[in-house]
């Protein structure tokens, strides 16, 4: 094929005349997925057989070209070789980037390639190291935010949840390392438990065709893979220390690898952070400081033909949630709401109290490939995970101390997967999955079961296959089956049970009648299909199509079909429903690219239509000793989600870059007809960058992010009786806060330690103008404003 | 092919494997230990006579069904009643008594008495906490004139002590019982 492409490429370089020929090519050669500068890249001139290399900063020079098309060859001692034609008109600059060649890769992944596509047809957005480690002090929520079309559910400023074109909780799926991350990610106050400064690459799919992934991914993916250790003798490493003004605190990140030329590698890696009170621009946002601890190590071979990982990381966590946003009924509510300022502002502390949260993930997987010329590339991966969730709730007496919410969720999961290459042009991937998921809610809280004790059984299938039709071409098809069984043992309030008609409907599934509950059991099968079908084409070398149509089947997760009670957090009773039924998206996605060195941009509109969609919308008003509660039932209706994510970059002028963004999504209840709640405000984003690679490789950038009003939300609000005043007073839940501006500040700029060592020195401010703003998806949003002004101060040092 | 169907049979075994090895232990009841269910006001006739009980009982909790309250009769003009407020969580056996733990926090905890609708009593605190701020477990109540109205009782737990009343204590309200009485 290689040999193919080069002949192709000598014959079409025939068509240079021999003009102007005192022109010269100058640029840069880089790695295509990260931006790695590349050095020691050779690029051959076809027809001239001029050869030059790339430096150590990654640039070369080629001169005596005359005006016309020249095809040339760049190869890298760990890159696939590639031809490019270059059209040379007077002196022209032109950088070219390379992709990493199977060998030096780690990760054993099952596409052969370090950060292969994992979708041909859906347009992958990609963050890469240097842009992760600008968030090392924040969360995977922070940086992916940083994507068009991705939002995120916040509760207060620590817990960070990604919305995907408007969805999020068990509609995005996330892999950390190969592996599909179950950390209670049902619960909109559950931030993934991922570490930032582990990922050395981050994808997101924004829908449901990485089949091989999940099929269940109404909203979309997110894939995080980490760093590609290259198969050569080798020691490096690198520290990252953050330092911020607002939350008065540090993060400090380092990673140490080890490689050899015979494949075997080793990599540790880990993380602290520690921050205190948060600030809001007018006072301190009181308990809401964070304490992260986490570590990874990973070992392994990786030969051409065969190869293993090992791989463990903990990730530790213990953020601390607003004081002020813990309340009793609607009567405290009001007084939370109407009033300027949070209810309870106490001096900076670095303490944690509760209410909180103490997450601890541990993450365990082995994975091992084995090429076969026959038929393919066979993997195999195990992993286990353990999720210990803890929530602290204000207490009294002898529980003060104690945990109102102790889960843990345990996931056994077993993967197969092969990746043939049946021709030149067809690939095919197919795999079989099998997982076992336990969860134990500890009864010592002395609180009611949130999530009941349960077993899970998933056995998948899948299979994806796509076809190279020519050159401009490709189509991809695929379809995946879920089965799902679930084994609960729950307790329901009589009075729940019977209010609900449960006593009628299901009187087979109860196992025990106490005096005021209910044991049940009962067994759920869920049978899911999901698939996709796309097509990319590429109109010339600048233009491309991506097409994709995909389905998701999703089954309702624990906390939609047993919440029952008060959720303390949100102040509002919940309700799930035992008969709900797997939720069903067809999504239409097309994107239109142009891909340029000067300008190039991305148009992406789609359209997401959702059966049995599962919403909590309130339904009354209960009446408790402790005074109202709005009550929220989880209803399934039908959903249509539309919208466009834009992205532009120009590069206006030498070392001159400026990109925008813009994501617009509306949501609606169809069989309501009315607004989805918590749908993200149109917003946009432009940043304008000055990066020279000749002076240290300095940066400096300016971002403008501008977030407008939601105009479209329904109405939750509800009438409560004040006996203090004697009057019934609104509760205002439901309207958006005014639209916000923010300015951030960022630079960064390298120095050269000594021959091996580079010490990156960075600067940065965040809402710039410290701006009071509150923001439609945080919620806490009805008792305080969101973050002020923040300076960061980053050392990195590679070594 | 083998090495395929090897593993398919490893993948299956594996699975058979976890899913039997599963316990079929049921899960323990979780009773309540923090819940209120029942707040009984006793107002007692400060030169003797039948007490006068406001009751308010909720026995499934934050559970759909509404509190039931209770009034066992009309106070008397002019007669000062001696207040006690005791609060039980009787989602067990026997009914835990709350009230021990309020006044044991003392300092983290005050009732607060609001009259509504033009009822005619007038309350004051008659127990404290350690700093001499009111607690209001226990309270008197003087009846006025004939009418009728609100009488409720607010707890507040972690409220600003000291404070002029409900408007600046702050705090979680951790019981927020109104009932309808009559003064004759």
């Amino acid at each position: 094929m290689r040999k193919y492409a080069l002949l192709i490429l000598l014959f079409s370089s025939i068509t240079s005349f021999s003009q102007n020929c005192d022109n010269t090519l100058t640029g840069t050669v880089t790695d295509l997925h990260d931006g790695t500068i590349l050095n020691g890249a050779t690029l051959i001139v076809a027809g001239t057989e001029q050869a030059v290399q790339t430096d150590h900063d990654g640039k070369y020079i080629l001169s005596n070209l005359c005006d016309g098309t020249y095809s040339i060859q760049v190869s890298h001692p760990f890159c696939l070789t590639q031809g490019f034609t270059v059209k040379i008109s007077g002196n022209t600059t032109k950088s070219f980037k390379l992709e990493h060649h199977l060998e030096e890769l780690n990760t054993i992944t099952l596409e052969g390639k370090a950060y292969s596509n994992k979708s041909k047809t859906i347009l992958e957005n990609t963050i890469d190291k240097e842009s992760l480690e600008r968030f090392s002090s924040g969360s995977l929520g922070d940086a992916l935010n940083s994507l068009s079309g991705v939002s995120s559910l916040n509760t207060g400023s620590t817990v960070i949840k990604p919305l995907i074109n408007g969805l999020h909780s068990s509609r995005v799926v996330i892999i950390n390392n190969g592996v599909r991350m179950e950390d209670q990610e049902w619960g909109a106050e559950h931030a993934p438990n991922v570490d930032v400064n582990s990922i050395g690459n981050l994808t997101l799919i924004k829908g449901a065709g990485a089949l091989q992934y999940s099929g269940d991914a109404v909203g979309g993916v997110i894939v995080a893979e980490s760093s590609k250790i290259p198969v050569k003798d080798s020691l490096y490493g690198k520290t990252l220390f953050t330092a911020t003004s607002n939350g008065r605190g540090t993060s400090v990140t380092s990673k140490l690898t080890k490689s050899y030329q015979s494949g075997w590698y080793a990599s540790l890696q880990g993380t602290l952070k520690r921050f205190g009170d948060f600030e809001a621009s007018d006072y301190v946002l009181s308990n809401t400081g964070i304490s992260e601890r986490n570590a990874s190590f990973q070992i392994g071979l990786n030969r051409f033909n065969y190869g293993f990982e090992a791989y463990y990381s903990l990730y530790k966590n213990e953020i601390g949630i607003l004081r002020a946003s813990h309340l009793g009924g609607a009567e405290d509510q009001i007084r939370a709401i109407n009033s300027e300022v949070p209810l309870i502002i106490n001096d900076f502390t670095y303490n944690i109290i509760a209410p909180k949260q103490d997450v601890t993930h541990n993450l365990a997987r082995i994975k091992g490939f084995k090429k076969f010329d026959s038929f393919g590339k066979l993997s195999l991966q195990y992993d286990f995970q353990r999720n210990n969730r803890l929530e602290f709730d204000i207490r009294r007496g002898t529980d003060k101390d104690d945990a109102s919410l102790d889960l843990q969720l345990d996931t056994h999961t077993l993967l197969l997967d092969l990746d043939a290459h049946l021709t030149d042009a067809i690939n095919l991937k197919m795999g079989i999955v099998g997982s076992y998921q336990n969860n134990f809610a500890n009864p010592s809280t002395g609180v009611r079961r949130l999530i009941p004790d349960y077993d899970k059984y998933d056995l998948g299938l899948y299979a994806i296959a796509d076809y190279e039709f020519n050159d401009r071409l490709t189509i991809e098809s695929g379809g995946r089956f879920d089965y799902t069984f679930m084994d609960v043992f729950k307790f329901y309030r009589t009075s729940f049970w019977e209010s609900r008609n449960y006593d009628e409907l299901f009187p087979e599934i109860v196992v025990e009648e106490l005096s005021n509950q209910i044991l049940t059991n009962p067994q759920l099968n869920f049978y899911n299909g999901s698939g996709t079908l796309g097509a990319t084409y590429s109109f010339s070398e600048n233009y491309k199509l991506f097409f994709n149509y995909s389905i998701a089947s999703r089954a309702p997760n624990p906390s939609e079909l047993f919440s029952e009670g008060l959720h303390h957090s949100a102040s509002r009773i919940e309700l799930g429903d035992l008969s709900f039924n797997s939720e069903v998206g067809h999504k239409i996605a097309l994107t239109f690219r142009r891909d340029n060195d000067i300008f190039s941009y991305s148009i992406n509109p789609y359209i997401n239509s959702i059966s049995n969609f599962i919403v909590i919308e309130p339904t009354e008003i209960q009446q408790t000793i402790r005074g109202n509660f709005q009550v929220w039932e989880y209803r399934q209706t039908n959903a249509q989600l539309l919208g466009v994510d834009l992205d532009a970059a120009y590069n206006f002028a030498k070392n001159f870059l400026f990109n925008h963004q813009f994501s617009l999504v509306k949501g609606y209840d169809t069989s309501k007809d009315e607004p989805l709640i918590n749908m993200p405000p149109v917003n946009t984003k432009n940043e304008l960058v000055y990066q020279n690679q000749e002076f240290n490789n300095i940066r400096l950038s300016l971002q403008s992010e501008y977030n407008f009003r939601q105009n479209e939300y329904p109405d939750t609000n509800f009438v409560v009786f004040i006996p203090e005043t004697e009057t019934m007073e609104v509760v205002d839940v439901s309207t958006p806060p005014d639209a916000y501006h923010l300015l951030n500040f960022n630079s960064s700029i390298d120095f050269k330690a000594n021959n091996t060592a580079k010490l990156t020195v960075g600067f940065g401010v965040t809402n710039l103008l410290n701006t009071s703003y509150r923001n439609y998806l945080n919620r806490l949003r009805y008792y305080a404003d969101d973050l002020g002004r923040n300076f960061l101060l980053n050392l990195k040092i590679n070594y | 092919m083998r090495n395929l169907k090897f593993l398919a049979t490893a993948i299956f075994a594996t699975i058979i494997f976890v899913s039997c090895s599963n316990d079929d232990d049921t899960p323990e009841p979780v009773n309540e230990e923090e819940v209120i269910t029942t707040l009984t006001v006793t107002l007692a006739p400060n030169g003797g006579g039948t007490p006068i009980t406001l009751q308010t009982r909720d026995l499934d909790g934050d559970g759909p069904n509404a509190p039931v309250v209770t009034v066992s009769g009309d106070l008397a003009t002019g007669v000062v009643y001696n207040g006690t407020i005791v609060l039980l969580n009787e989602t067990e056996t026997p009914p835990e008594v709350i009230t021990e733990e309020v006044e044991a926090e003392a300092e983290e905890h005050q009732f607060f008495y609001t009259t509504g609708g033009g009822l005619d009593v007038t309350t004051a605190y008659s127990n404290f906490d350690t700093n001499g701020n009111p607690l209001g477990t226990e309270f008197t109540l003087t009846a006025g004139a004939a009418s009728s109205g609100t009488l409720t009782f607010t707890l507040r737990h972690e409220p600003t002590k000291p404070n002029t009343g409900l408007g600046d204590a702050g705090g979680e309200t951790d019981i927020a019982a109104v009932f309808n009485v009559t003064v004759q």
